[in-house]
């Protein structure tokens, strides 16, 4: 009994738990109550059904998690993601039908499915404007030593208005084929998004765990000065975290313009950031920084949208939807409060496990 | 000189009070007039902070009894002690640094007048409160642009007022004051103390002590080592009193003083020359040798953590330089002197030690990793052997390497602390305070482990409160007083001429 | 020495807030400058006008930043409170029952947010979060699609001019005045209440505050339900504005407030600001909005850029007044 206990405690205090209970939760619900939710079909080689769905509307969203939960372990936060994304979408679109002076694109320049500019050089274009973003709000909190929220209020403002600027404030619709593959394309039948998802994460996790910058963001975020101490250095751990964040929702950018076949500076990536830190903070990250987990941040990615398609499936007018992710927030709220956290600790505490002791000044 | 029964106003008996891994308190007596200032002196972990938690209910005793005006109390929270009449003015002072200073001394009970704060009657209220402690301050400036003398003023003002308080706790006052700020605050002591108010004076700049108070309490790792009247104990016999055993038995402890002594190797490891910080320590020169062991003695105070963090890089020097391997150091950081073989196990493993929330391993291995960079990881196998390896050393008391530091007691704490440091392989390992909180037995532990570093060719500075383990670990002493370098002794020169420069009882010669 | 002391310690005070007011001062003469058109006093009037409900609901947030915290939902209860009042309208409720019933909801939503940021002891960001998302959320559901206002007391408050007195050519709406009252009662709710030197207290320093006895748990639910009554307020004079109700109006209205917010000296970190410099950070936005209309050629989105790069310029110029050194271990 007591092995059990040590291992659901165990369990309990990994970070993953929760978001994979609510995902767990929300997909018994749907057996239940949604018939046919699992329905999987083949068409043309591809995968399609809700599930696949889920995936592909919430890669845009996985990939801001990643970044953001970078940042938040530093102990900061990024609230210029829905930006980034605009303005990488800016880039896509005006490299394919560059724009010269304050002309507008014609729509029969715009209809054509050809591009000025090759794939892969619009590719680099796009991650290169994240990057650049996510440098300058690095260079703003972790030199100038301005606190994140501001410091990335200044971008999340004027960002948009610099995606407006590139595309001369016109909605921009993309025909050029080969770029629609990001956000609509398949491998071997599931949608390209996805890998770039797993892609990035792959990547996110070597660079994190694989080398010492996880172990030393963990250390910022807990403690800076100790950190300090120990000779880690602070300052480029913060310039790397946003810069990271930036180059993520470059890639967002790039799937979700792919995906609708646009360009609206304006809605792009609306509200991604609020998403995002939401999505961070119900993998358990504190948002005072620490402790990170990238793979509990994706999974929760993951459960908003599956909360979100569930509630279409079951016939939730879309109008409500809004306020059903209030409901959501507000479980998370809860279930992560002091309270919860109490309660836990005494229900195992009277199970015999042992928790930490008080320690002398 | 005996007083009627009737002017003691508060009496704590056999106070004990433990912390896992630590007893802070240990049968401990104290007791208060009316109208004295009686200051509680002792070293770090004397147990002065835990005595002042007790009384002002922050914390709650394990064994004692407590009596105020004759009647046993027990105290559970600070909002009590207040209602009680028992005030405290933290070191840090607890107001607001946005609003004026009538604001903060009436903050909740400004005075109304039709419904809304009447601001000019409350800036005369302030005014008075201050005039009745002798105090003429300019009330509508804000706190935040007020020196720091000030703002305690303020926050005296307030303790006084919300409670009209019998008792008056001042917990290091006078560390952020100038010499006249301090005159300042012993006129206000002085009024209130006429005015029957009893004052608990923490402090532990001794000649305040002297100037100031009526009767001394000394306290030494938890005990309590008697209460003395200020005109009937010297200058000396204080300073034994707080760190050190009685005179003879010093004398014996530097008998034992270890062979290690001819395995000094001459090389000259680092030169300090000139060196210093304004406000933090005067210039000095110091050489550090391969295989040796210099011990930094003084009191708190004295200067000993800013030399320490001026030879690792954690402060740049105003004046002087330092030169490693016979070349000028011209970049101060952490970083950069990892890389160069320095370490710096610091003072207060809180705020710039422990990594609360990682595990015994990731703590451990850290400043390794860091001067290994981001890319060369080592290895998660690597990791725990390094781990491992120095939980087995130091006798790390933990369930595993993989448990959160901030479970451990405060001694296994400095315990992975220092095997942090003892884990980048120095040549020149510097120790704040190593020993503190740690007890008996694991200090010796710490003083062999010491040693034996400096056998292997290591150059260590000590710096430590209790004089014998100074003495006993050390083969050169340099004795700092008011954050100046006033003498370097080899240790067995004898305790009682070190102990002497300590207090300044004596002119000191420099070492040649 | 006294006269520079003197000076020093008044700049310090003051620095942020003339700061702003000469940013606003150059940006509007710049302006005038530029554009004889802009000469005219009634462009002056028309940023009352204009960002009337922006002004209202960055009331409400700068009581929440300075008591250290934030408030996101404001721009979700602007689309709330104008779509509840279209319908309940359109249904022939009377404007005396439909406006203070939204007071009444701004309010208690504020309080029910206020409450959970203290009691669950979750970070104010992710309770108004929530908030913004269940008021704009209930306002989807209340009606999806635009619902026009017909009501004739509302079509009164809405065109009925009021001439300025001695300035020509001059006028403003009715509730074009209700923000600038609101700052008059903010201003004496800040500074001659015990409720607003007690979110002052907070923002300084929480733990202090409790130490020294203040009502920190109730200042602090207060002051979200304030935030919530002034968003409920700036609804309304929205929906007379613009004579309808939907749920996308405001959207983003949040994130220009707290721009506003922190252009009128407000530290993001607590304790330090006031609702007079909010003002000028809004009528700082207006005017860059006003520039770039009677510029005519520079589009919409210059503004954006513009109060980018304002706020980051301020920002710099704060950092030289508060170069106090924070301790860094969390």
């Amino acid at each position: 009994m007591k092995n059990f206990n040590l291992f659901f405690n165990r369990i309990r205090q990994n970070r993953v738990f929760w978001p994979l209970a609510a995902l767990v939760l929300i997909l018994l619900f749907d057996g239940i109550f949604a018939p046919g939710f699992f329905k999987l079909r083949i068409q043309e080689g591809h995968l399609y059904g809700n599930l696949v769905d889920i995936l592909n509307d919430a890669a845009p969203l996985t990939l801001a998690a990643i970044g953001m939960t970078l940042v938040i372990a530093t102990g900061g936060v990024d609230l210029s993601v829905g930006a980034v994304i605009a303005i990488s979408g800016a880039m896509g679109a005006v490299l394919i039908n560059p724009l010269f002076g304050k002309t507008l694109t014609l729509n029969a320049v715009a209809a054509a499915d050809i591009s000025h500019t090759p794939l892969p050089l619009i590719v680099l274009a796009d991650l290169a404007g994240g990057i650049l973003c996510g440098f300058w709000n690095g260079i703003l909190v972790s030199r100038a030593r301005i606190q994140p929220m501001v410091a990335t209020l200044i971008l999340m403002v004027a960002g948009r208005g610099i995606a407006q600027l590139i595309t001369n404030g016109q909605i921009m619709t993309i025909n050029y084929s080969p770029y629609f593959y990001f956000g609509n394309g398949f491998i071997l039948g599931l949608p390209v998004s996805i890998y770039i998802v797993a892609a990035i994460l792959i990547l996110a996790w070597a660079l994190v765990r694989k080398t010492s910058i996880g172990l030393f963001i963990e250390s910022v975020g807990i403690n800076s000065k100790s950190s300090f101490y120990s000779g880690i250095n602070e300052q480029n751990i913060k310039l790397f975290a946003y810069t990271f964040c930036g180059f993520c929702g470059a890639i967002a950018g790039l799937i979700l313009s792919s995906y609708t076949h646009s360009e609206d500076a304006n809605n792009l990536g609306l509200y991604y950031e609020l998403d995002a830190i939401l999505a961070v903070v119900m993998g358990g990250t504190l948002m005072t920084g620490g402790r990170f987990s990238l793979f509990s941040s994706v999974i929760s990615a993951i459960v908003i949208w599956t909360f979100t398609i569930t509630l279409y499936t079951i016939g939730v007018p879309a109008d409500a939807l809004l306020a059903a992710k209030a409901v959501l927030v507000l479980l998370v709220i809860v279930l992560y409060s002091d309270y919860t956290r109490r309660l836990m600790n005494r229900l195992s505490e009277r199970r015999g496990a042992s928790h930490g002791t008080n320690t002398a000044n | 000189m005996v007083k009627p029964d009737n002017n003691i106003i508060l009496t704590m008996e056999g106070v004990c009070k433990t912390f896992p891994g630590v007893q802070a308190l240990e049968k401990v007596d104290f007791d208060l007039k009316k109208g004295e200032i009686h200051a509680i002196v002792g070293e770090n972990g004397a147990g002065k902070s835990t005595l002042i938690k007790v009384l002002t209910g922050v914390e709650r005793p394990d064994a004692g009894i407590i009596k105020y005006d004759e009647k046993v109390i027990s105290v559970k929270s600070p909002q009590e002690a207040q209602e009680m009449g028992i005030t405290m003015v933290y070191q840090e002072v607890n107001l607001c640094t946005n609003l004026s200073i009538a604001e903060n001394i009436l903050i909740g009970r400004e005075p109304m007048k039709w419904g809304s704060i009447d601001k000019k009657t409350m800036n005369i209220q302030a005014k008075e409160i201050l005039m009745r402690l002798d105090i003429d301050l300019d009330v509508t400036r804000i706190l935040g642009t007020c020196p720091v003398a000030i703002q305690q003023m303020a926050a005296i003002a307030r303790a006084l007022e919300i409670s009209s308080a019998k008792i008056l706790i001042l917990d290091e006052p006078t560390s952020s004051l100038s010499a006249h700020e301090t005159q300042q605050l012993f006129k206000v002591m002085r009024k209130l103390k006429s005015d029957g108010v009893a004052i608990i004076f923490v402090t532990h700049f001794l000649d305040q002590v002297y100037e100031i108070t009526d009767r001394i309490t000394v306290l030494r790792n938890g005990k309590l080592v008697g209460t003395f009247a200020t005109s009937e104990l010297s200058y000396l016999e204080l300073v034994t009193k707080m760190i050190g055993r009685s005179l003879n038995e010093l004398q014996d402890m530097t008998k034992l003083k270890l062979e290690s002594s001819h395995h000094i190797k001459k090389d000259e490891l680092l030169e300090a020359k000139g060196l210093g910080r304004t406000g933090a320590i005067e210039p000095f020169d110091l050489e550090l040798h391969a295989g040796e062991v210099v011990g930094l003695a003084g009191l708190l105070g004295s200067g000993r953590t800013e030399i320490a963090e001026l030879l690792f890089g954690i402060e740049r020097p105003d004046s002087g330089s330092i030169s490693m391997d016979g070349k000028t150091i011209s970049d101060y950081s952490p970083i950069e002197s990892i890389g160069r073989g320095v370490a710096l196990c610091p003072e207060d493993r809180k705020a710039e030690g422990i990594i609360p929330d990682l595990t015994v391993r990731e703590n451990i291995i850290l400043a390794m990793q860091a001067s290994l960079g981001w890319f060369k990881y080592l290895s998660l196998q690597k990791q725990y052997e390094i781990a491992d390896k120095y939980i087995a050393l130091l006798n790390i008391s933990t369930p595993s390497a993989d448990q959160l530091v901030k479970n451990l007691s405060g001694g296994n704490q400095q315990k992975v602390i220092l095997a942090r440091w003892l884990a980048t392989n120095p040549r020149l390992l510097i120790l704040d305070e190593p020993t503190r909180g740690i007890d008996v037995g694991a200090k010796a532990e710490i003083q062999k482990l010491v040693l034996s570093l400096a056998d292997e060719g290591k150059s260590c500075v000590f710096i430590s409160s209790e004089l014998e383990e100074v003495l006993r670990t050390s083969h050169r002493i340099v004795v700092l007083r008011n954050q100046e370098k006033i003498a370097e002794f080899n240790s067995d020169v004898g305790a009682h001429k070190i102990m002497q420069s300590i207090a300044g009882t004596v002119s000191t010669k420099a070492r040649t | 020495m006294a006269q520079t002391q003197r000076i020093k310690l008044f700049l310090l005070h003051y620095g942020p807030l003339l700061t702003t007011i000469t940013i606003f001062l150059v940006a509007y003469i710049t302006g005038g400058l530029l554009y004889p058109a802009m000469q005219k006093p009634q462009v002056f009037f028309n940023l009352f006008i204009n960002e009337g409900s922006l002004l209202l609901c960055s009331i409400g947030m700068t009581f929440a930043i300075i008591s250290g915290g934030l408030d996101l939902s404001v721009g979700g209860m602007i689309a709330l409170v104008t779509t509840a009042s279209a319908v309940m309208l359109k249904h022939g409720a009377s404007p005396l029952v439909v406006m203070p019933l939204m007071l009444v909801m701004g309010t208690a939503i504020g309080f029910a947010l206020g409450s959970i940021i203290h009691f669950f002891k979750v970070q104010p960001f992710i309770v108004t979060l929530m908030g913004l998302y269940f008021c704009r959320g209930m306002a989807y559901i209340i009606s999806d699609l635009s619902v026009t206002i017909t009501n004739k007391d509302y079509l009164f408050l809405a065109l009925t001019a009021i001439h300025i007195p001695f300035i020509p050519r001059s006028y403003v709406y009715i509730p074009t005045l209700v923000a600038p009252v609101m700052i008059l009662v903010a201003f004496y709710l800040a500074y001659f209440t015990r409720f607003g030197r007690t979110v002052y207290a907070m923002g300084n320093n929480e733990q202090s505050a409790m130490l020294m006895g203040l009502p920190v748990a109730r200042t602090k639910i207060t002051v979200y339900a304030f935030s919530g009554f002034c968003s409920a307020l700036a609804g309304i004079v929205w929906s007379i504005s613009l004579l309808a109700g939907y749920g996308q109006f405001a959207q983003g209205l949040e994130l220009d407030s707290i721009a506003s917010v922190v252009m009128g000296g407000t530290l993001l970190t607590g304790g330090i600001g006031n609702v007079i410099g909010t003002m000028f950070g809004v009528l700082i936005n207006g005017t860059i909005v006003s520039i770039l209309q009677f510029n005519g050629t520079l589009s919409s989105w210059w503004n954006r850029i513009a109060i980018g790069v304002l706020t980051l310029i301020f920002i710099g110029i704060q950092s030289l007044f508060y170069v106090t050194k924070r301790p860094s271990s969390n």
